[in-house]
């Protein structure tokens, strides 16, 4: 890396200007509520670790309507992730089976399998 | 083939970015969606058990520490992007904040 690396400028609305970069910036975006969402399972990883009645107090919490509105958002936001995610992955894990490579449709058909895998095994652990 | 020089940033965000993609629409789809409504309940005590057993330990740090760092790392990125720099104090707030859910949750399950 240089010492003093040229950094051109850039106007801060440059991803206004095409659909597909803010297609762009929505997708990187996502990362905002991921980050967010994982704190508030922390808070609740916090409270558990405090006793019942906090406990009880979090899921009193995340059943409020500001925070089932933010987790809604947040849903919207890691589904959004999840989907982006998968399209990618026979690009960033090119699998090659014998010497063939492998089409990317079975890499991102096989990463949708273990979403619903995981999901269900997640709901069944929750006590649906 | 160009080797990254940073592995150790962007192997724990894309182990972050396949954890986040697998678990979270569902995770907030629970806190978020059945709980408040009503079809699950969650009781202290299992939840409990989960982060008392040390394998429930180790998962519930992975679900929550790898996305964190994920995020961090990402929206360093972005902020580049966005023409906010890529100096000290981005990324400082981005790792920073990433640094202090991951202490805040190993402390939560080591003091469980």
């Amino acid at each position: 890396m240089s010492r003093k690396p040229y950094v051109r400028a850039v106007r801060r609305t440059w991803w206004l200007r095409q659909p597909r970069y803010v297609v762009y910036m929505i997708r990187e975006l996502t990362s905002l509520f991921i980050g967010l969402y994982s704190a508030w399972l922390v808070i609740g990883l916090v409270r558990l670790g405090q006793g019942r009645t906090a406990w009880e107090a979090f899921l009193a919490a995340t059943s409020s309507p500001p925070a089932v509105l933010f987790q809604l958002v947040c849903l919207a936001f890691a589904a959004y992730h999840s989907i982006t995610w998968f399209a990618v992955t026979p690009k960033a894990m090119p699998l090659r089976i014998k010497d063939e490579p492998l089409s990317g449709k079975i890499i991102v058909g096989g990463h949708y399998a273990a979403w619903a895998f995981v999901s269900l095994l997640v709901l069944i652990a929750a006590g649906v | 083939m160009a080797r990254s020089n940073k592995p150790v940033l962007w192997l724990p965000f894309a182990a972050g970015g396949l954890v986040a993609a697998l678990i979270m629409p569902v995770l907030i789809l629970i806190t978020g969606l059945l709980v408040p409504l009503g079809v699950l309940d969650l009781p202290y005590e299992r939840m409990a058990a989960v982060a008392h057993n040390p394998i429930g330990k180790l998962i519930l740090f992975g679900i929550l520490a790898l996305p964190a760092w994920h995020a961090a790392h990402r929206l360093r990125m972005t902020a580049h992007d966005l023409g906010l720099g890529s100096g000290l104090g981005v990324k400082a707030t981005c790792y920073g904040s990433a640094v202090l859910v991951i202490v805040a949750a190993a402390a939560a399950l080591l003091a469980v």
